[in-house]
């Protein structure tokens, strides 16, 4: 069996149950506490991970190996981010409630089973466990009626998504007989076994997978829940889940389908383009800040994309730096928005950052940082993650995609320094009220993390590197 | 890791580099009222750059004239797998631009002293982010570390244009910043190519790296496409008399001083040593848009009204005589340019300087709005007569070396180029005298020109170095180019050996 490698999961499952009875037992309200729980659960899973061997385990069920790990720490340290800024928020738009960090919780179990799947039966479990947590959490503020329709789109929309996922496993299945990665992959090295029924089969898994990372064209959800969604839950949305469902799409394509790059890269090129097409685009007309975030991390997802289409560990190795300074930045950008909030009320419109640097000069330079990072300007995080990923995409000859990601991340340039234009060139508005310790914690945490990247790249290129260096083997 | 094997016995070019920053760090610091902050930030800002000036002074004395390669050399592993190293070290071209940098900074921020009253600490911290970035720059000797100087410029550049400049500072500031970056990206996939061609970014090794014929090529376009927006070469200048125009006129004198030098210097350094046969090839082209741009510009400086947008367009005809210098392949044309980027970075930040002072006076820049300044201002009237002088290439002032170095580098290649890169120097007496006519002499019309008061002890103090550089290059030019001379040979030779053994693979091919 070798439980004991899925130990972390375990532990951080015990932690939700835990928590889930004090929260119900404890007549007052038990928010903080929870989250304190919670947190420290992420912690010790954290560590757990960082501690346990590598193999298999459950039946070749589950896969423990330095790619999962890297992932699950992502994964840990993207929701251990959302539940701090989650804390203060929540309190003050009077929806704090122990059943959220609970929630936020097991969603991370379900993450962390996706990152460690090697069976296709496990993987769809690890993503509905997920996904019932977060349509729970995209509803969470149940008065509000954006939120609720949020809540709602999601469903239908993931649902549906998890439907394709699920329709293209059983034809993996029936045309292959296995649901093992391992084994899948191991047929698909006889080019004959690649039966026409197979391939449709992996589009539907690549089309369920796009729909979770986000990807055009399935991204037609991303807009509406970023934008409804209370701002801790698109935290939320905003990391984790990304990093878990790509770890997904990386693991299976890059395991199983190795064999098959010619069938799929295509596909994925295409919607790589597409991503940070529609990324550049339809951000530069947004006037809503949380929306401008959701158009800017299709886009994003778009650059991460070309690693995988790049089809090798380099690319993936790629993906995985790009993911690491995808889910500090974007954090530490939402962690700003949470900053804005004006008498008890929070704001999302791109006009009240006006005059910005004047008001709140360390707010306004944090900000600002983070937008160069997401626009790629140098010495910023954001300029390595595309480094490494157009390198990969170079050396592969893919010289269209390179060309294009290049030139889109200029047009996207032009809405990210249209921000730091509103924070520093124009009159200043109205004081925003005064930020909860916790939010300067996580802005300025991860402000130093993008802002001095450049000095300390090596250790995290390394570990991406290993992590990489097990898929297409 | 360090290998400190320098004639300073310490990574001093490091020490330049990053030194500014610790300076915007004590910045920071300062607490108390508006005004003390204010003061303090200009003092600090202002030590700090002279401190980094007489450390780049230290650089001048100790370099080594004969040697044509990288001097204090210092090295630290940075991506070792890649073998990407954080590596700096000065030759003969990149020292004269260090130290430009180094000396145009501390002017500035003098010259900003009364001129800038909001947000006083931020605009230093600014302006000394931007001298790590431009002096970083200069001395990189890895591409990687270069690419990442040269567009961490923009980031200071576009808010100085943006929060201190004009009306119509924020259009001028995104289209500074979205031209600069189209540019930019295309570089780095060249960057990546040329990385995975050599498996080293060291320039170093990249200058004795042979690319393909066919390769050349794209990664020439590619190059070109950022350093020609940089210099700016015709028809990509568009965004340069935009930002020159609402800049403040410490950002007009950095970007005309030295942020225009960063393209030319990117041909110098890259294109034409590492890809000489596509530089062969494209020369045509380059000379035929940098006349367009001497011819073009200088008639259209003609005809300005402001004079700011007057001077960036005179910036452009000269950046397109140096681009002339640099494809000739000789030594003097190549020398020519390097004097030209010199002079040019004294003299034009010397008039924007001028155009500063009246500024700071009457708030206006439209030429029409003076007249008879010589009977209220002798004393500036003097000075802008030495730098028009010297932009227009008179004997004896900075301009006139480059200029007439780049005429007979090119004479060697064509005569037409010779004539109509030189028609330049008469194009700009006619604008340069045209400009200073209408601004000097004449009567004085308009009240608030009778009460002007002449130049400051400060001014005096921002235009002195300035006046001194100016007749210095003119009168003993081979104190400067003493510096470059081995690089510049070295260069040539290389650049011609490369060009036959080509053609000899090509003759053993047939």
């Amino acid at each position: 069996m070798n439980w004991t490698l899925a130990l972390p999961e375990i532990v951080l499952a015990c932690v939700g149950m835990a928590t889930l009875i004090f929260g119900v037992l404890r007549k007052q309200d038990s928010t903080l506490l929870c989250t304190m729980f919670t947190i420290g659960g992420f912690l010790i899973a954290g560590l757990l991970v960082l501690t346990r061997t590598n193999g298999f385990g459950f039946h070749g069920q589950f896969v423990a190996d330095p790619f999962s790990a890297f992932n699950q720490i992502l994964i840990l340290s993207g929701a251990a981010l959302a539940s701090i800024l989650a804390l203060d928020w929540n309190r003050s738009q009077g929806i704090a409630r122990f059943e959220f960090p609970v929630l936020m919780l097991f969603s991370t179990v379900g993450m962390m089973i996706m990152a460690s799947a090697s069976n296709l039966m496990t993987l769809y479990l690890g993503l509905e466990l997920q996904s019932l947590a977060l349509y729970v959490l995209a509803a969470f503020a149940r008065d509000d009626l954006r939120s609720s329709e949020a809540g709602l789109k999601y469903f239908v929309l993931s649902s549906l998504a998890s439907g394709l996922l699920l329709y293209g496993m059983s034809l993996v299945y029936g045309f292959s007989g296995t649901m093992d990665l391992a084994s899948l992959h191991e047929q698909l090295l006889q080019p004959s076994s690649a039966s026409a029924g197979l391939v449709v089969g992996i589009v539907f898994v690549l089309v369920g997978l796009a729909f979770k990372v986000s990807a055009v064209p399935f991204h037609m959800w991303t807009p509406d829940v970023y934008e409804g969604a209370p701002t801790p839950v698109t935290v939320f949305f905003a990391t984790a889940p990304k990093v878990a469902a790509m770890s997904l799409l990386l693991r299976v394509m890059g395991t199983s389908f190795a064999s098959l790059v010619g069938a799929w890269q295509s596909l994925v090129v295409i919607v790589s383009i597409a991503s940070m097409v529609l990324g550049a685009l339809a951000a530069i007309g947004q006037t809503n800040i949380k929306r401008l975030m959701a158009y800017s991390s299709i886009g994003h997802m778009g650059y991460a994309l070309i690693g995988l289409a790049v089809g090798n560990a380099d690319g993936v190795r790629g993906v995985l730096v790009y993911m690491v300074i995808y889910v500090f930045m974007t954090a530490g950008t939402f962690g700003c928005i949470m900053a804005m909030r004006r008498k008890g009320r929070a704001v999302e419109q791109i006009s009240d950052l006006s005059g910005l640097a004047a008001n709140d000069p360390a707010l306004a330079m944090a900000l600002a940082v983070f937008m160069f990072s997401l626009a790629g300007i140098p010495l910023m995080s954001g300029f390595f993650a595309k480094l490494y990923i157009f390198l990969a995409a170079v050396q592969a000859g893919l010289w269209t995609l390179a060309i294009i990601g290049v030139l889109t991340s200029v047009i996207g340039a032009f809405y990210y320094i249209r921000i730091i234009k509103v924070m520093y060139f124009d009159a200043p508005a109205e004081r925003f009220d005064a930020r909860p310790a916790s939010l300067s914690f996580v802005v300025a945490a991860t402000g130093l993390f993008t802002g001095f990247f450049f000095l300390f790249p090596a250790p995290v290129v390394a570990a991406a590197q290993a992590a990489a260096s097990v898929l297409f083997r | 890791m360090t290998a400190v094997t320098n004639a300073a016995g310490f990574p001093i070019l490091s020490l330049i580099t990053w030194l500014p920053l610790v300076g915007c760090l004590v910045i920071m610091l300062v607490r108390g009222d508006e005004k003390t902050v204010a003061s303090n930030a200009r003092w600090t800002a202002l030590w700090t750059s002279l401190i980094v000036l007489v450390l780049s002074l230290v650089l001048w004395v100790r370099f080594d004239q004969s040697d044509a390669g990288f001097q204090f050399n210092e090295s630290v592993a940075w991506l070792p797998e890649y073998k990407v190293g954080y590596s700096m070290g000065v030759d003969g071209i990149s020292i004269l631009f260090v130290l430009l940098s180094t000396v145009l900074t501390p002017i500035c921020i003098l010259a900003s002293w009364e001129s800038i009253q909001t947000r006083v600490r931020e605009f230093m911290i600014s302006f000394l982010v931007l001298e790590t970035m431009m002096v970083g720059m200069f001395c990189a000797t890895d591409f990687v570390v270069f690419y990442m100087f040269f567009e961490g410029v923009l980031i200071p550049m576009y808010l100085i244009i943006g929060v201190w400049g004009g009306p119509r500072r924020v259009y001028a500031a995104v289209k500074f910043f979205l031209f600069t970056l189209t540019g930019s990206v295309l570089m780095l996939l060249a960057l990546i190519a040329m990385w995975l061609q050599a498996g080293t970014t060291d320039i170093a090794t990249l200058l004795h790296t042979t690319f393909p014929i066919g390769m050349q090529s794209a990664l020439f376009l590619a190059l070109f496409a950022s350093f020609a927006v940089k210099v700016p070469m015709w028809p990509v200048h568009t965004w340069l008399p935009d930002a020159h125009v609402e800049a403040p006129t410490a950002g007009s004198v950095i970007l005309a001083g030295v942020l225009l030098k960063m393209g030319a210097y990117g041909f110098l350094r890259f294109s034409v040593p590492m890809l000489p046969d596509a530089s062969v090839v494209f020369a045509p082209f380059i000379f035929t848009l940098s006349v367009v741009a001497v011819i073009y510009t200088s008639l259209v400086a003609l005809a300005q009204e402001d004079m700011k947008k007057l001077i960036a367009y005179s910036s452009v005809a000269h950046m397109g005589v140096v681009t002339i210098g640099i494809f000739t392949f000789n030594v003097q044309g190549i020398s020519g340019a390097l004097f030209q980027m010199l002079s040019h970075g004294v003299v034009s930040a010397a008039l924007f300087l001028i155009v500063g002072v009246v500024y700071d006076r009457i708030h206006s820049r439209e030429i029409a709005r003076y007249g008879g300044l010589a009977d209220r201002m002798p004393a500036y009237a003097l000075v802008f007569m030495l730098f028009m002088m010297a932009s227009m290439g008179l004997p004896g002032t900075a301009g006139f070396i480059g200029e007439f170095l780049v005429i007979v580098g090119s004479l060697q290649v064509n005569f037409w180029l010779a004539l109509l890169g030189g028609a330049g120097m008469i194009l700009g007496a006619a604008y340069m005298l045209y400009l200073y006519r209408r601004v000097i002499f004449g009567r004085i019309t308009r009240d608030d020109l009778r009460h002007i008061l002449d130049l400051s002890p400060r001014e005096w103090a921002v235009f002195a170095p300035l006046i001194v550089l100016t007749l210095w290059m003119g009168i003993y030019p081979s104190s400067f180019t003493s510096y470059f001379d081995a690089t510049v040979g070295a260069m040539v030779q290389n650049h011609t050996a490369a060009l036959a053994a080509t053609t000899k693979l090509a003759g053993m091919m047939h």
